[in-house]
């Protein structure tokens, strides 16, 4: 795509809302753009019903701030909160059954590769830990095996936000929470580990409290994931509502889980990694 | 690799080609099928009776017929990747059977929802236990309302033709809509038949996602596209509309169909001597079995008709309450315990007494014309009396 196609003909211009004008004038189409920019271009998410505070929220939006080409990518989701701000961006998003993201990220990678074999079209899943690990954990880990060339992130509340706080397969073992009434009976479902060992050539562990680590890990899984194979990218994302925390304790909320149990990891295969390094456009800003 | 294979219109394929005569299974009709139907991509999950057809579609695949293809890890994940791959603008086909179509259930909402004019054929068999993998098609009552097309062929012939046609009706700008086309698993997949096939060097010109409502999913044309949104998530008047005028959007397109369904498959139903006053409404395998009862009720000299119902959605109502206008006993054979055919014929026709709904036979038995010749008779005294 080129922001040619989304520029309204005279006629229409000023019929626009101002949202969409400031999206052709200011937005982050055909710009390499990242998180450090923030606050200097219109973005590509907009205003948002979270909940005040929302971890998910603000893992979204660093998240598609530093898309590489966000003109050219579509974003695949699933019911749970992530919905909410994926579905108010400007690119294409689909949310179709819980738990499919990346089969329907298969299909749709692969028809893409077909119709645009002189393009780079990322795909890119981003969805709750519930649609990841627990519903379609198979589908996920079967994208992996399959070497399918998508980047899939997961947006890790540790908890199932949008059906009102229930215990889910990354919740971390003890938590009280509705359907785990005496404390969930098991550890954090190893997702990452999974992913080193079932096919992802880039991975990495981070909160929503380093946000230029999150960025630059995004934009590189984004980048490998279209030659190399799959990656992963596990963001912490802490629920306030159903966690019980203040709103504005967000980040120290997650600055504490780097030092307990979700200290940054990064882990790259030499492919991956002599393919980032050939890249002569990375924009290396962390 | 691809033997040179021309392009050409879906009536110059369908209607003005010359066909030579094969003798071939029904799994191979439908190989066949996409073999001529310039499919991009096909994704397959083995499940008895469907799997021979879709290891023919892989070796069309590796023959250079399709551009992509392959095993994934369930139905579910077949039927997401196939709507998946859809949405990115390209001509998919695959296939299933009986408990691989619940296990996939939740996705053909969305086909239909997404407006996507995907072909999926069914070969269908028993669901539930005591476990049964023998012919059955309970299945087509689970799919009824899923907002899909739905085609029930009678045999291999039928197989073949309603698989092409579908992709000619589905990609009708005003259709947009997802088509199942259901065959009654081992009759008609395992066995061989006569059919009569266009030339494989033909291939229906390429899908075009321009000729879609909606813009494919590639971020090439405006506006930019969200599935279910606004639909989803927001509580007021204006979503509640928009959500409910979207599904009668789908229902309003299934109608729109009907004109195609004529032109292509000749109407949604066929008829043979329906002014008999006892008339057999059947689809599937059950059509060749009323035609095997309708000649020993002629051998005893009882005349009785016909009504083919080839379209199940959307239902020809108009049609057969056309057809059985003069009948006073009308029978409905079924391969299913549930009887849907004539729940669905019941809920068309004034005097629906008239209708028996059976002979049934299900879990595997085959329908021998005597079960429905017997069935007419024990109704006979008793329409006589009320006529
Ligand atoms: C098949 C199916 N089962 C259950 C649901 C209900 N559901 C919607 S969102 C959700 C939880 C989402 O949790 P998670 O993936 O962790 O995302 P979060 O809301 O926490 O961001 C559930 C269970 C559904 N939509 N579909
Ligand atoms: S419930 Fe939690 S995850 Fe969902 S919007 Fe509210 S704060 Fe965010």
């Amino acid at each position: 795509m080129s922001k040619k196609i989304i520029t309204p003909v005279e006629e229409f211009r000023d019929l626009l809302p101002d949202e969409y004008k400031e999206l052709v004038n200011d937005g982050p189409y055909n710009e390499a753009k990242t998180v450090d920019d923030l606050g200097s271009f219109k973005e590509i998410t907009e205003a948002h019903p979270h909940c005040a505070g929302c971890g998910v929220a603000l893992g979204i939006r660093l998240g598609l701030a530093s898309l590489p080409k966000p003109q050219d990518t579509i974003v695949i989701g699933t019911p749970g909160c992530s919905f909410f701000a994926l579905s108010q961006s400007a690119l294409n998003y689909s949310c179709t059954a819980f738990g499919n993201q990346n089969s329907v990220a298969s299909g749709l990678k692969r028809m893409l590769k077909l119709r645009f074999p002189q393009t780079h079209k990322d795909v890119v899943v981003m969805v709750g830990d519930g649609g990841v690990a627990d519903i379609g954990l198979d589908y996920t880990l079967h994208s992996w095996f399959r070497g399918e060339n998508i980047t899939t992130v997961m947006l890790d509340n540790e908890v199932y936000g949008n059906t009102g706080g229930q215990e889910s397969g990354m919740t971390v073992k003890g938590k009280v929470l509705n359907m785990a009434p005496t404390g969930k009976k098991f550890s954090k479902i190893p997702v990452f580990e999974m992913a080193k060992t079932s096919g992802c050539v880039y991975a990495v562990k981070v909160t929503v409290a380093n946000a230029r680590k999150l960025g630059t890990a995004l934009r590189r899984a984004v980048l490998i994931a279209r030659e190399v194979g799959p990656t992963y990218v596990q963001i912490y994302t802490p629920c306030p509502t159903n966690l019980k925390f203040p709103p504005n304790q967000t980040i120290a909320v997650a600055k504490d889980a780097e030092k307990t149990h979700y200290a940054y990891e990064e882990y790259i295969t030499d492919e991956a990694s002599a393919y980032l390094s050939g890249l002569g456009e990375v924009k290396e800003k962390s | 690799m691809n033997k040179e294979q021309q392009a050409v219109n879906a009536d110059k394929m369908l209607f003005e080609t010359p066909r030579k005569r094969a003798f071939i299974t029904g799994s191979e009709a439908v190989a066949e099928a996409v073999k001529r139907a310039n499919v991009d991509m096909a994704i397959a999950y083995p499940i008895t009776p469907q799997s021979e057809s879709m290891h023919l579609v892989g070796d069309l695949y590796a023959q250079g017929y399709l551009k992509d293809y392959y095993r994934a890890e369930n139905e579910f994940a077949v039927m997401a990747a196939i709507h998946g791959a859809s949405l990115g603008g390209g001509r998919v086909f695959t296939a299933t059977s009986g408990p691989g179509t619940l296990r996939a259930m939740e996705m053909f909402p969305v086909w239909a929802g997404s407006r996507q004019p995907i072909v999926c054929a069914f070969m269908c068999r028993g669901i539930a236990l005591p476990p049964s993998i023998q012919p059955e098609n309970i299945e087509i009552s689970f799919m009824l309302d899923t907002g899909m097309l739905i085609f029930h062929a009678e045999n291999a012939q039928d197989y073949f033709d309603m698989i092409l046609k579908g992709y000619a009706i589905a990609e009708q700008p005003d259709v947009h809509l997802p088509v199942g086309v259901f065959a009654d698993g081992f009759f008609v997949t395992h066995t061989r038949e006569v059919v009569m096939l266009p030339p494989e060097n033909q291939k229906l010109n390429a899908y075009n996602p321009a000729s879609a409502p909606i813009p494919a999913f590639d971020m090439e044309s405006p506006p930019i596209r969200s599935t279910r949104d606004p639909l989803l998530n927001k509580s007021n008047f204006i979503s509640y509309a928009a959500n409910a005028s979207w599904h009668q959007e789908v229902l309003a397109a299934a109608q729109r169909a009907r004109k195609h369904i004529d032109h292509f498959l000749g109407g949604l139903i066929e008829t043979e001597n329906p002014e008999a006053e006892i008339l057999i409404v059947a689809s599937g395998t059950a059509v060749s079995q009323a035609r095997e009862a309708i000649r020993s009720l002629r051998d005893e000299g009882i005349d009785a008709g016909l009504v083919k119902v080839k379209s199940i959605r959307p239902f020809p109502e108009k049609e057969i309450r056309e057809a059985t206008a003069n009948a006073s006993l009308i029978v409905v054979p079924e391969f299913n315990p549930g009887g849907w055919l004539a729940r669905e014929v019941k809920a068309s026709i004034d005097n629906n007494s008239r209708v028996i709904g059976g002979p049934r036979v299900f879990g595997g038995m085959s329908l021998p014309r005597e079960l429905i010749v017997n069935e007419i008779k024990k109704a006979l005294p008793a329409t006589a009396v009320n006529s």
